[in-house]
């Protein structure tokens, strides 16, 4: 992904890592726990594959992943989106494999 | 440190400076605050001060400030041997909480089993904040609001689709069809109107005219000097930028002049370039500084002038700074009081390591690589973004609703899918919808070669064999089953 050539930039400091779920384009992402996620697609009358996807090697993914410990194929992540129309809607995403 | 100084220090680490007065006056610092986490009798004195719930909002903002050093070293040896862990990247909160009146309507909302989008909270809320209102009043007022929201709600099995697609075609064709325009940048091109909303919705890899907007860091970003070295460092700049190359056919040696001047614009200097070009690949350990000491010379280590030649390519594309695929670099100064740099050329992934940058805000227009280093939700609301952004430009007013149900399509597999034959339309289930799309003959013999099936779902189907189509009233399937009369 990165094409990034430590040598080729000199007089550049570079920073810490960057958190992406901080970035001002990315909506919070949540892990669903096993007893959450089936609660909500009760609620939401879905079979998983019904949801849109989220892919394992997404970068917010793979964020979480460092973050609240090992993301695994078929979980399902909450996303809260700050809406023009709706001010805030929520909708889920279930984590495939690629 | 003074109490106006402790509040001020407080209300930077994110804690409402409400709660920092009150935490002042009752003598918490922040050195006292960090110790919370480990002193069990100062954690007791300060939930009594301020409630569990505001506690833990407050330890969650003064552990968000001092996160951003978190690097996701924390592995499991850390956690075994007990030691400090270093501190955790968070979920960052991004939504507003509720103000108190929200939280009362939400709370009627609850009791009479409604919901409504926040948006409208909000709005009632600023309406109710004013004057006093009954409870009952306001329980009216909600079920009211509630009553003309759902009247307005798209009804099931509305073709919403066609709508969107409608509503931004007709605009569409009244778009320019060409334009390349000085967008306020200082010369910088912009693909504008229709070339670039194809380009949005075709998802290309690479967009005609990429260009970043890099927003810079709070500490630097009125300081013109700071700015402009950043600048020109991450402009990639090869040797050919700052010299003039000639090849030396007799001597079997390559020279650079080197032009001073555009050097020192550059921020470099001889022994630096010198430096480059002889770890740089092809032309290790071959170069040596001119007698003049303002050039370069490159000797070939062989006598043959095909090496000549590549070793003359080679030196003309050296790479000697910069971030690759960032061709030039404008400062541009925003409103308010704040410097921005613009470039031509796109590569986040790189720009967002640099020190010194503002990466929350820094953004891109090339949306494959949003969606490659922000994911797949930032890819969504980029394209939202970027498509009505041109739309607007061009003085077209498009709800974004049809824009946010298109954007919702190209990104639903986690990917983002280009609208059109090689993506959403290209691999819909019905080979006849597909059939009617595009390259009508070569999906017929595929799907009669593979013996598909069409189950006549959609609505280009049905139109095809001349059934009512599966939307609206067609969509569902109601009989009605007269009674028996009881006698």
């Amino acid at each position: 992904m990165s094409r990034f050539n430590r040598d080729a930039i000199g007089g550049i400091e570079l920073s810490d890592e960057f958190n992406v779920l901080e970035h001002e384009l990315v909506p919070e992402h949540h892990l669903l726990k096993e007893d959450e996620a089936k609660k909500v697609l009760a609620q939401l009358k879905l079979t998983r594959d019904q949801l849109p996807k989220i892919r394992l090697s997404d970068p917010c993914v793979m964020t979480l992943d460092k973050i609240c410990g090992p993301v695994e194929e078929g979980q399902i992540v909450k996303i809260v989106r700050k809406s023009p129309t709706s001010g805030i809607s929520v909708c889920y995403r279930l984590i495939i494999r690629g | 440190m003074s109490a106006q100084k402790s509040v001020e220090a407080l209300t930077a680490k994110g804690v409402d400076e409400k709660t920092a007065q009150q935490l002042v006056e009752a003598g918490f610092t922040i050195s006292k605050l960090r110790k919370v986490a480990t002193e069990k009798k100062t954690r007791m004195s300060l939930e009594k001060l301020l409630g569990e719930k505001k506690m833990q909002k407050v330890m969650q903002s003064l552990l968000a400030s001092s996160s951003k050093k978190a690097v996701g070293k924390r592995g499991k040896k850390a956690e075994k041997k007990g030691q400090k862990e270093p501190t955790k990247m968070m979920i960052p909160m991004k939504v507003k909480e509720l103000t108190n009146s929200q939280q009362k309507i939400m709370k009627v909302l609850a009791s009479l089993k409604m919901e409504l989008p926040r948006s409208v909270v909000e709005e009632l809320a600023k309406r109710i904040e004013h004057g006093k209102i009954s409870d009952k009043t306001l329980k009216s007022i909600i079920e009211e609001a509630f009553v003309r929201f759902e009247m307005h709600r798209v009804d099931a099995n509305e073709s919403a689709g066609i709508i969107a697609a409608q509503s931004i075609g007709e605009p569409g064709t009244q778009m320019t069809m060409r334009t390349f325009h000085y967008a306020g940048v200082a010369e910088m091109n912009v693909t504008l109107g229709l070339p670039r909303l194809i380009e949005i919705v075709d998802a290309r890899r690479v967009p005609s005219t990429p260009i970043m907007e890099i927003h810079l860091d709070p500490s630097i970003r009125e300081d013109l000097v700071a700015v402009r070295k950043i600048a020109t460092n991450i402009e990639e700049t090869a040797l050919i930028d700052v010299a003039d190359i000639e090849t030396d056919i007799g001597g079997m040696r390559v020279i650079a002049h080197l032009d001073t001047k555009k050097l020192s614009r550059k921020d470099l200097t001889v022994e630096q370039v010198y430096k480059k070009l002889n770890s740089t690949r092809g032309l290790k350990g071959l170069a040596e500084i001119g007698e003049d000491g303002a050039s370069v010379i490159i000797k070939s280590d062989e006598s043959s002038f095909r090496k000549l030649q590549k070793i003359y390519e080679d030196v003309k594309m050296a790479s000697l700074k910069g971030i690759p695929g960032i061709e030039r670099a404008v400062i541009k100064r925003a409103e308010p009081k704040e410097y921005l740099i613009y470039t031509e050329g796109s590569n986040l992934a790189d720009v967002l390591k640099i020190d010194k940058i503002d990466g929350k805000r820094t953004t891109t227009n090339s949306i494959l690589e949003i969606y490659e280093v922000l994911g797949i939700e930032a890819a969504r609301n980029a394209v939202i973004h970027e498509a009505s952004k041109t739309l607007e430009e061009q003085g077209l007013t498009v709800n974004i609703r049809h824009i946010m149900l298109v954007s919702d399509l190209m990104t639903n597999d986690g990917d983002v899918k280009a609208i059109g034959r090689h993506g959403i339309s290209g691999r819909k289930s019905s080979v006849l919808a597909r059939a009617a799309f595009e390259i009508t003959s070569a999906h017929l013999l595929r799907a009669a070669i593979m013996g598909e099936e069409d189950k006549l779902e959609g609505v280009a189907e049905n139109i095809i064999v001349g059934q009512p189509v599966t939307l609206g009233t067609g969509a569902v399937k109601l009989v009605w089953v007269p009674q028996k009369m009881k006698e």
